[in-house]
């Protein structure tokens, strides 16, 4: 049968940039001259199967130069080669190279023949100048005994099992090891092993299986049981299987016997091993290959594409309107029945509140995939500027929004840039300082009261507030004798075009960025805060909402109409009295508020909605905050506060100024939810007009 | 009025159904194939800065779904809205992509066939009276039909000002 290869195209691809992300944590992660023997394992495992899938799919480039990849990392996997910095920047440069020529063949596009040339020509160099020294023993295989089955006294059957694995079963993935231990779990086993057939450690293919099993299974299971175990093994071993005669005698007979050589497999896999040393490669890339496939057995996950969580979330969204709906049609129902319908709706309710959270969650992923790429950033940037820079990333598990976490990326990359470049200090000044030669930027993210915070921050230099006010000063976005607070100095920062770096370098300091960073965040519905301290560092701290879906609302009426205002951008509701307004230039009306006046913006006025009443005390002040300023707005009233589901007006209509979507009320009515931040403009253009 | 038809598909099939329904003494068509769903008049939500005949957005099975008053549209003389007034959900396709629409009629009357043949280009009457959105016009059982171009009649309230770019996911 024809197999269109091409339709696994965007499994492989997904798989490898995540493998290759894998493989690039690890590699910061080795330790100089002292690698970790997991660590090597879990590269070389990267190198080896998008060899593997790219040889498959035909990528004959990227199957070339991973394959001299894998050359590489098997001569430091068997310890014939120190991992030393050169040689791990080598390979980090390869992932870079691998990801573009994945890249190049997903988009069709041509691949940079010359510059994988030349790095793969550096791997071989590598490879041929590795320092020969012998391989020092790898550590015994840790392999976890399995539960002794306990009852092997009273087995139904007993089983002689020969198993003899053709040399490629190993290339095929699997994992002589695990269906031994699985063996072991199903009674008692006795395990003999003949190596006799390995060969010297010269002429030795770690890639291929030597060994010969013959195994004595005392058990209650079946047949079937039993070949399900080497199902996988099919075509690439020589299986028989037999039954002992007389199994319950010969099980009470065998039971003295057995007793001692029914070790645990792991036992028997140790005691092949003196015998010939060469075995422990073996094993070894078994045993690193075992909790992988373990794991893929238990906490195995799929792939689902966004497009059908996202149709998920829409139906559980109408599942929770229409509930309401039914609860609020049950409050008015009487009688005996009606108690029960109420109880059952109460049930439905959390049922539904449940079912949302748990779908909510399956978008959920942990902010470590934004954070990942951080490390190697840091490195990189540190090298190239001649600090010593460490990175302290902590609550990379916190989880948010697929959607957020894709937005937020960007933002971070600049902060975190910022942060290398301009907050920490050259090692001497640093010294000099008093501090330490190393600089730390830190990463932090963490959950708070239904927000997700991400701090970003160094141990540096600090914003300095006099240069930053003495340069707006000369570009007169402040006046000449104008005193600000500390707030508004650090505000200036996030002005377009805004920069103090003394000189532009290719990182950062063009002055285009932290107002882009600013709105990016502004447009996931979050706030960026600045902490500094001359000569200790500084702090941007980001607070961002778990989901776009959903946002905590206060709903207002005018008049008869209602409208859901995000809780995150209402400072304070205050009721004004009489006389309180002033009138700036016969127009504008202002009120005193905390330090400063703010303005009214009469939301009747706006929306050209008949209100309720006209006189400014006798309705509510809402004090909003969008883009960075404050504005009074005038409603008739505050009804309650709600989550409601984000619905974009735009799906069927378009957008409208000062209104950033919809949602759907209990009674299944529509309530416009108000964009703060448009309302404002809106307001400013008036005044303009 | 070649363009209208092929732009139906109707000239291939030699005929097609249509959806009449009466806006005060007039009877109007439109296309069976674009009608999503046939609903009575519920409340709506006003959307501020819409031109007066965008009546507002309500509720469709969970999507937010606009509601145009066809006899301001039309520049007839406004009807109370009573529980017999019936929204009719259209899909129309505008320079933005495909969209759902709610129109206020009197009240729906027919799906009728309509022959290719008899269908009639609207008479040019001047100035006073604007005809682009009308399709055709068909003579149906001695009553003459309107067949209306809802691409044309609605889709510009969506084309109009959707170029601002969209600022929330939703």
């Amino acid at each position: 049968m024809a197999l269109d290869l091409a339709q696994f195209h965007d499994a492989f691809f997904d798989e490898s940039f995540e493998a290759l992300d894998t493989m690039e944590a690890s590699l910061l992660k080795l330790t100089v001259g002292a690698p970790e023997p997991e660590l090597i394992g879990t590269i070389f495992r990267v190198a080896h199967s998008i060899k593997g899938g790219s040889a498959t799919f035909g990528f004959s480039e990227v199957a070339s130069f991973t394959h001299t990849c894998e050359t590489l990392l098997d001569e430091l996997r068997a310890n014939r080669m120190n991992v030393s910095r050169p040689i791990t920047d080598l390979l980090l440069r390869s992932v870079d190279v691998m990801r573009d020529m994945l890249r190049a063949v997903q988009h069709k596009s041509p691949i940079d023949a010359q510059r994988v040339a030349d790095l793969q020509f550096d791997l071989e160099l590598a490879i041929l100048q590795k320092n020969n020294a012998p391989a020092a023993p790898e550590p015994a295989p840790v392999a976890t005994p399995p539960a002794a089955a306990a009852a092997a006294s009273k087995s139904a059957y007993s089983w002689r099992i020969h198993f003899r694995p053709y040399s490629q079963l190993l290339i095929h993935g699997n994992d002589p090891l695990r269906m031994l231990r699985e063996l072991g779990d199903l009674g008692d086993l006795t395990v003999n092993v003949d190596a006799s057939n390995v060969p010297s450690l010269q002429q030795l293919d770690p890639e291929s299986c030597f060994l010969i099993w013959d195994l004595r299974l005392n058990t209650d299971v079946t047949r079937e049981v039993v070949e399900q175990i080497f199902d996988w093994a099919e075509g690439d071993c020589e299986l028989r299987i037999s039954e002992e005669s007389a199994a319950p005698a010969a099980a009470a007979a065998s039971a003295p016997a057995v007793a001692e050589p029914a070790a645990p497999v792991a036992k028997a896999e140790k005691a092949a091993e003196p015998a010939r040393p060469a075995l422990s490669v073996v094993p070894t890339h078994d045993a690193a290959e075992a909790p992988k496939q373990q794991g893929l057995g238990e906490g195995g996950s799929i792939r689902v594409s966004t497009e059908k969580i996202d149709e998920l979330m829409n139906t559980v969204g109408e599942l929770v309107i229409t509930q309401s709906m039914l609860t609020q049609l049950g409050t008015k129902l009487e009688g005996g029945v009606a108690e029960q319908l109420r109880a059952g709706l109460a049930q439905l309710e959390r049922n539904v509140r449940e079912l949302q959270e748990s779908v909510m969650r399956v978008r959920m992923l942990p902010i470590s995939f934004v954070f990942s790429r951080f490390p190697r950033m840091v490195r990189d940037l540190s090298g190239r500027l001649g600090k010593n820079v460490e990175l302290k990333v902590t609550g990379d598990q916190t989880e948010l929004d697929k959607t957020v976490l894709e937005k937020i990326g960007d933002p971070l990359v600049h902060l975190v840039r910022n942060s290398v470049d301009h907050g920490i200090e050259m090692p001497n000044v640093r010294t000099a300082a008093g501090k330490s030669a190393t600089g730390t930027v830190f990463l932090e993210a963490y959950h708070k009261g239904g927000n997700i915070t991400v701090e970003v921050g160094d141990d540096g230099g600090g914003l300095n507030k006099d240069r930053i006010l003495e340069k707006a000063r000369s570009r007169g976005l402040v006046g000449a004798t104008e005193t600000i607070t500390d707030d508004q100095v650090y505000e200036l920062i996030f002005m377009a075009g805004f920069s103090t770096a003394e000189q532009t370098t290719d990182i950062s300091g063009r002055g285009v960025g932290m107002d882009v960073v600013r709105r990016n965040i502004k447009e996931l519905g979050g706030t960026i805060e600045v902490r500094s301290e001359l000569g200790k560092g500084s702090r941007f701290i980001i607070t961002l909402p778990l989901t776009l879906a959903i946002v905590d609302g206060q709903s207002v009426s005018v008049g008869t109409e209602s409208y859901i205002v995000p809780l995150i951008t209402i400072i304070e509701s205050l009721q004004l009295k009489a006389g309180m307004v002033n009138r700036v230039a016969g127009q504008g009306e202002v009120f005193w508020f905390r330090d400063r006046y703010l303005p009214v913006l009469r939301l009747h006025e706006i929306f050209g909605v008949k209100p309720r009443t006209t006189q400014l005390h006798e309705g509510l002040i809402m004090v909003v905050e969008g883009d960075g300023r404050r504005v009074g707005l005038f409603v008739d009233d505050l009804l309650g506060q709600q989550q409601v589901v984000i619905k974009s007006l735009e799906t069927n209509f378009r957008r409208v100024d000062g209104i950033s979507g919809a949602t759907i009320l209990g009674d299944g009515s529509v309530a416009l939810i108000l964009d703060v931040a448009g309302l404002v403009r809106v307001a400013q253009q008036r005044a303009a007009a | 009025m070649q363009a209208a038809e092929t732009r139906n598909g109707a000239v291939e099939t030699g005929s097609h159904q249509v959806l009449t329904f009466t806006l005060g003494e007039e009877t109007y068509g439109v296309d069976i194939l674009r009608v999503q769903e046939i609903r009575g008049y519920s409340t709506v939500t006003r959307i501020p800065q819409s031109p007066p005949h965008i009546l507002g957005v309500l509720n469709l099975r969970g999507s937010i779904v606009p509601v145009v008053d066809l006899r301001m549209r039309f520049n007839l003389e406004r009807a109370e809205y009573t529980p017999l007034t019936v929204i009719i959900v259209l899909s129309v396709e505008s320079a933005v992509g495909r969209r759902d629409f709610g129109v206020v009629v009197d009240g729906v009357s027919d799906v009728i066939d309509v022959a290719s043949n008899d269908v009639k280009p609207a008479p040019e009457l001047g100035e006073q009276v604007s005809t682009e959105f009308i399709e055709g016009l068909a003579a149906v059982s001695g009553r003459m039909v309107m067949l209306l171009d809802i691409d044309t009649l609605i889709g510009g309230d969506v084309a109009g000002l959707a170029a601002a770019p969209a600022a929330t996911a939703a």
